[in-house]
């Protein structure tokens, strides 16, 4: 089963938590939660948009974390973090993955945190009990793969293009190379990102990993003002799109996969 | 941990000043930043490489730049101050010796487009002109807020043939240009060269930046026909700062950088992640970055190279701040002492000299060398604008 990884910017209107149950109900397998930094390094315009439109708001880690707090009780899937280094490091790797696993958070993506720098935040998410991922990319080489599986036990996180996050009419096959290299070092399971936006873009990196992020696309409604139960639809597609490549999948699995 | 000398002299082990540096950048661009490490490392060991920038840097740059006295400041402050003068050298300021060697080690990787961001413009003008020297192509990207008020430095720009993409995101400055020219660097890491300008980002820039500015230093302390009691420059990111300190690290001279009091890092920041090092960052409370407030586009940014927070950490070069209002006196006071229009940027030095001389800080009779790092032309508008 192909796991499903909606996205939504932590305090983008006053009831963004609508969205994540929304994302629950839409058949969601996981929800990544972005921690708005002033300066996304790694981020297209939509992110962007989204994070200054939060912070613009006065939102910070502890309000989100207070968010979910109230709607916690509703939450079944697993939540990811997603976040710049300097709020990781800001008052100390140790306190900010306890806050996190206090408030329910499963895992933490650091985008700007290479394994050459991940050892203190590895160390404080592991005393937590929080899953960090990884990030590869496609450039990434063979022997740095390695060391970057060595890094958590949990998703490896493939970047699907070189560029910064954002929708793109065309996935590319930069995926499904780097998806499969993964594997051929790892049993991880993969999760492909960036510049996943249609369902059919949903369905071929399903095909190529074990879960898809989809992040701009949905922002992109959200800032432009769609509703919880309009994003419930727009992930309903999703996961039937990945439903079905799974199938499709499954099938080529009984055949010769190589 | 990292000793005195070899701070400023030598390549930091891992990226590492101190506690500060590092390479906090996407996976994405984590290849290309080895890559140039290793290239850079090859090059600066290469006498070959050396000699044809050396070349460069003096039949093109006109280099070596004077060490004039400032006579008449100096009988009027009473301290004996002698200016590095990197506004006499080709575009106007120290950014062509950073970019001359950088242009020329794009080339040897086989590179085929600069990418830049800039601030006040003196960095994208020098980036353009070597761009057009080297036959590579060259895209600055410039806050809008900026480009507003440097508009003579955009015109140089795009004379010079390179295109300057506004950036229009937060506070429309240096910062926003800056992650604006690495989201860039991703997408196109094979064909594009990021050339930053100053000692920040991450590993190799802050090593290889200080090294490529070193000429300052090195060349000043030749120049001077004793050590000085002090050394000061300006210090936004801290290039030009750098490359001085760095002719003087080994010797007596005290090292003083001055800050502008609304982006004074060293001063006002505490330690944060942003552009790809860990140094002293102006944040809030909850690790946002916070916007920089200066009259001088090239100060404005919130951050500072981590070789000036590991020498401020261990206490061997020294951090002032100096007002706006400080600095339109100095350009003035300057150019009718000595008939030299400084930049902005450049004043803050002076500004702290003008404040300083005579109190403890910079007792009388100190010898003192400042590097002027760039001339006033672009400031003019703004000038005016401030005497309104």
């Amino acid at each position: 089963m192909t796991a499903l990884v909606p996205y939504v910017t932590g305090g983008i209107t006053d009831d963004w938590t609508d969205y994540l149950l929304a994302y629950q109900e839409a058949g969601a397998t996981a929800i990544e939660i972005g921690l708005p930094f002033s300066d996304p390094m790694l981020d297209g315009v939509t992110i962007q948009q989204a994070s200054d439109r939060s912070l613009s708001r006065g939102t910070t880690v502890a309000s989100i974390l207070e968010d979910l707090h109230h709607v916690r009780g509703q939450v079944r899937v697993p939540l990811i973090v997603m976040t710049y280094a300097n709020l990781v490091f800001h008052r100390s790797a140790t306190v900010f993955c306890r806050e996190l696993a206090e408030a329910g958070i499963d895992a933490l993506i650091v985008p700007d945190l290479p394994v050459d720098e991940a050892a203190p935040v590895a160390v404080a998410a592991a005393d937590a009990g929080l899953d960090l991922i990884p990030l590869v990319a496609p450039v990434t080489p063979d022997d740095r793969l390695a060391d970057i599986a060595a890094l958590g036990d949990s998703y490896i996180y493939a970047v699907s293009v070189m560029g910064t996050t954002g929708e793109r009419t065309a996935l590319g096959d930069a995926a499904g190379r780097l998806a499969a290299r993964v594997k051929a070092i790892t049993d991880r399971p993969v999760l492909i990102g960036f510049g996943v936006s249609s369902p059919a873009q949903a369905a071929e990196a399903g095909r190529a990993g074990d879960g898809v992020v989809v992040a701009s696309a949905l922002m992109r409604r959200v800032l432009d003002g769609a509703t919880a139960a309009e994003l419930r639809e727009t992930v309903a597609s999703l996961a039937a799109a990945l439903e079905d490549s799974t199938d499709y999948a499954t099938a080529e699995v009984s055949g010769d996969r190589r | 941990m990292t000793s005195t000398t070899s701070t400023l002299m030598t390549e930091p082990a891992a990226g590492r000043f101190g506690d500060f540096g590092g390479r906090f950048v996407p996976e994405s661009l984590v290849p290309a930043c080895a890559a140039l490490a290793v290239a850079f490392r090859e090059a600066w060991a290469d006498p070959g490489f050396r000699s044809e920038l050396d070349e460069l840097l003096a039949v093109y740059a006109g280099r070596p730049t004077p060490l004039t006295p400032a006579r008449n400041l100096s009988a009027q402050l009473g301290v004996e101050l002698l200016l590095k003068r990197e506004d006499l050298a080709h575009t106007g300021s120290h950014k062509i010796n950073n970019v001359l060697g950088q242009a020329m080690l794009a080339r040897r990787m086989g590179k085929t487009r600069l990418i830049a961001e800039t601030g006040a413009g003196q960095h994208g003008v020098a980036t353009a002109t070597a761009a057009a020297l080297l036959g590579l192509g060259a895209t600055v990207y410039m806050g809008e807020r900026d480009i507003e008020r440097q508009q003579l430095n955009v015109l140089r720009m795009t004379t010079l043939g390179a295109e300057v993409v506004p950036v229009t995101s937060g506070s429309r400055t240096l910062k926003d240009a800056t992650n604006e020219a690495m989201r860039a660097w991703v997408s196109d890491v094979d064909e594009a060269h990021f050339l930053l300008g100053s000692v920040g980002g991450p590993h190799p820039y802050p090593w290889m930046v200080r090294e490529l500015q070193r000429v300052i230093g090195a060349e000043a302390r030749r120049q001077s026909p004793t050590v000085p009691d002090v050394v000061v420059a300006c210090v936004g990111g801290g290039s030009n700062a750098a490359g001085t300190f760095a002719g003087f690290v080994d010797t007596s001279a005290r090292l003083v950088g001055v800050e502008a009091a609304g982006g004074a890092a060293m001063t006002n920041g505490s330690p944060g992640v942003v552009h790809g090092a860990r140094s002293m960052v102006l944040q809030d409370a909850e690790g946002q970055v916070t916007e920089a407030e200066s009259i001088a586009a090239g100060l404005d940014y919130p951050g500072i190279g981590p070789e000036h927070a590991h020498l401020g950490a261990i206490g061997r070069a020294e951090y002032r701040t100096v007002t706006d209002a400080e600095v339109v006196d100095a350009v003035r006071r300057l150019a009718r002492s000595e008939g030299i229009i400084c930049a902005l940027e450049s004043a803050h030095a002076v500004a702290w000299v003008l404040r300083a001389a005579g109190t403890p800080d910079l007792p009388t009779g100190s010898r003192v060398i400042l590097t002027l790092s760039g001339r006033g032309d672009k400031d003019m508008t703004t000038m005016l604008g401030g005497a309104a």
